[in-house]
């Protein structure tokens, strides 16, 4: 009998010591789902690339433990993108899925990944919906909220006490949604507030009506070529000198910077992170960053690599475990690492409490333009959602 | 004075229009041949420029080497490639050429990056005009506009007044005929085709300098063209012309005047409300 049982332990034990061997030599699965394609292609780059120099930090490793990756091009569409997702958890069995950039792909993919238990922490996009009513406890943005960055140029407008402000944005959902954001804070006159089509090429007739409008200042959110395009304009029609830009982050970064130009002097932007930052995590990032791919980085990648600084972080206070998402859910809520851009935490709808600063367009001593920061604007800025989102456990 | 400016804005987004257009309507109409790819060879134009003025630091060097290198990808294109898909219906021809819209963005991408590229204008060209006193205008949409109408001029001219504009014309009337008159009608099209590319290719760097140089700036331009080459019946350089102008004017006004909604349906309900009356637009070439 006593023989038996010790038999029988020490199988158990055997058996034990060889899962434990096992979950050590499988590597924990990442999806990344990204815009790879089109002309939004080159914010899948910036988050891609900083997520792969965030891995090659870490030594491909998360928490101590091996990580595969696999990338997907959702070509902008929700519908592509929900079939790289749904493949990546049914027959890949992902861990963990990330790297969406736009917000209806995402809220394509979320409800269906979420509900199968796999945890989706997003390196970019962070929609209101996802922030509030619809908050989940499978989901973790390590951005930003949507809102916040137009929201954060608000406060800052409305602190300097600019009174006459004529706003721009494309007709689409993100474009009133900066709108909605920025008009929280900012309570002074709207001079103008103009919807243009989205992908507009030409705004001629826009800059006509704001030099007739004569406001003190403009705020505008044209996130890629949009911005190309409107900045480029604005400067040739002469009237950058008269009437100032400012926009919210995402808009006037190195994804565009390069293409505006001396056009983009100037220009004001209110961000999460800036390629100046001076704590020494973000530093090694942006030093890393132009040895590996010869240009200074974006907020994209720089969110994208922090993502993976936090992943690491938590599944290391797991004991490299990903199986029990309870535990790394709570990890997750409780990180403590050294984020690239300062002070990072998670509020209670899984949405960042970070702060917001002032950037203005300069050129550096080698003749690149690059986003000279300024002040704080804010410090720990919350996103205006988390008030209706009920946790469910 | 708004009106005056927005009315020159207008005009001046209609020549830019009709530079696209124009190689497009020119290949649509006399070789019936549907070629989506026209933005993919603005694209070739728009790069071409951007990477030869970013190289060699001149504008003026990055003219011809944009119209030369689109006239060439062009006649490789026809020579390779289209010419067999003269004699096949649309559909195969859309097929085709949308293939190669999405193989020159992924070649562009590979080739030049992600990121966008930079096309700074001269400093001869990046001032304003005051028009007329207290109205500036950025002088390089004055050339943009001159360089339009000239081509223009020079387009009808050639088309209309000149023996190899007859051989054009005499070609897509009536192929047989046309081959058994002498005229080599292959040699005709190809060189065509060509010209129609390097329209594309001059659009495209004129345009460099007000538009973001990026993968994919063919495809909403393309639209356009269409819309203009539309409206203004296929294959007809006066119609293209007329309908550019309209477009953008309708389009200027349209954005300033009526509601975001309706201001960007404008110039399709114009193309909607011209269809209804003239089917074949406004200056059908064929019946």
């Amino acid at each position: 009998m006593i023989r038996t049982f010790r038999v029988l332990s020490f199988a158990t034990g055997l058996a034990a010591l060889a899962t434990t061997a096992a979950a050590q030599e499988t590597p924990i699965r990442i999806g990344f789902i990204t815009t790879l394609s089109g002309p939004a292609g080159s914010i899948g780059q910036e988050l891609s690339d900083g997520f792969k120099l965030g891995l090659a930090k870490t030594g491909e490793t998360l928490g101590g433990r091996k990580v595969a990756v696999t990338f997907a091009d959702d070509q902008a569409k929700p519908d592509i993108g929900r079939q790289h997702a749904d493949k990546m958890v049914e027959s890949d069995k992902v861990d963990i899925l990330t790297g969406v950039n736009f917000s209806n792909v995402l809220l394509a993919i979320a409800k269906p990944v979420l509900d199968a238990g796999v945890l989706y922490v997003s390196a970019n996009a962070g929609p209101s919906q996802l922030a509030g009513k619809q908050c989940h406890p499978n989901f973790f943005a390590a951005s930003f909220q949507n809102d916040t960055t137009s929201e954060a140029m608000g406060i800052h407008m409305q602190e300097k006490q600019i009174k006459d402000v004529y706003i721009l944005a494309p007709n689409y959902p993100a474009g009133k949604d900066m709108v909605a954001g920025f008009k929280r804070h900012y309570k002074g006159n709207v001079a103008g507030e103009v919807y243009t089509t989205f992908n507009q090429l030409d705004y001629s007739a826009e800059i006509a009506q704001i030099r007739a409008a004569k406001p003190s200042a403009v705020f505008f959110f044209y996130p890629g070529g949009m911005g190309i395009n409107f900045i480029k304009q604005y400067d040739q029609a002469g009237l950058k000198p008269q009437i100032p830009l400012y926009t919210g982050a995402f808009v006037v970064d190195q994804s565009v910077l390069p293409a505006m130009g001396d056009a983009a002097i100037g220009v004001r932007t209110a961000t999460l992170w800036s390629e100046e930052f001076p704590n020494a995590a973000s530093r090694e990032f942006a030093a890393a960053f132009e040895t590996t791919y010869g240009r200074i980085p974006s907020p994209y990648a720089a969110d994208a690599y922090d993502t993976v600084l936090l992943l690491d972080a938590a599944i290391r206070a797991t004991g490299g475990r990903v199986d029990d998402k309870a535990a790394l859910r709570k990890a997750l809520e409780s990180v403590k690492f050294a984020s690239i851009r300062g002070d990072f935490r998670f509020n209670t709808n899984h949405f960042p409490v970070q702060s917001f600063y002032l950037t203005t367009v300069e050129k550096d001593a080698k003749g690149r333009l690059y986003n000279k920061l300024g002040e704080r604007i804010v410090q720990d800025l919350k996103d205006s959602y988390a008030a209706t989102c009920t946790m469910a456990p | 004075m708004l009106i005056l400016e927005q009315t020159l804005n207008g005009v001046q987004l209609g020549v830019m229009l009709f530079l696209i257009a124009s190689g497009l309507t020119l290949v649509f109409g006399i070789m019936n041949f549907i070629n989506l790819a026209h933005g993919s060879l603005y694209m070739a134009g728009a790069f071409t420029a951007a990477w030869v003025q970013g190289v060699s630091g001149s504008f003026l060097l990055a003219i011809p080497a944009a119209v030369v290198v689109t006239a060439a990808l062009g006649a490789v294109l026809e020579i390779g490639l289209f010419r067999r898909f003269y004699a096949r219906n649309h559909l195969d021809q859309v097929l085709v050429t949308f293939g190669i819209v999405l193989v020159a963005n992924e070649v562009t991408r590979i080739v030049f990056g992600p990121v966008p590229l930079r096309m700074p204008l001269p400093p001869a060209l990046a001032g304003s005009i005051e028009i007329v006193p207290g109205l500036p205008y950025p002088t390089f949409r004055l050339v943009v506009l001159i360089v339009g109408l000239a081509v223009a001029a020079l387009l009808w001219a050639i088309v209309m007044k000149t023996r190899i504009g007859m051989w054009v014309r005499a070609g897509s009337s009536n192929r047989p005929i046309a081959s058994a008159m002498g005229v080599d009608v292959d040699l005709v099209f190809a060189a065509l085709f060509a010209v129609g590319a390097a329209l594309a290719g001059l659009a495209g760097l004129m345009a460099g300098p007000i538009l973001a140089v990026q993968v994919g700036m063919g495809e909403p331009i393309l639209i356009l063209a269409l819309v203009v080459t539309v409206i203004g019946g296929i294959g007809s350089i006066k119609g293209a012309f007329v309908a550019a102008l309209m477009v953008g004017l309708v389009d200027t006004f349209g954005r300033v005047l009526l509601p975001p909604a309706l201001g960007s349906m404008a110039i399709f309900l114009l193309m909607a409300l011209i269809l209804a009356f003239r089917p074949k637009g406004l200056f059908p070439v064929h019946g």
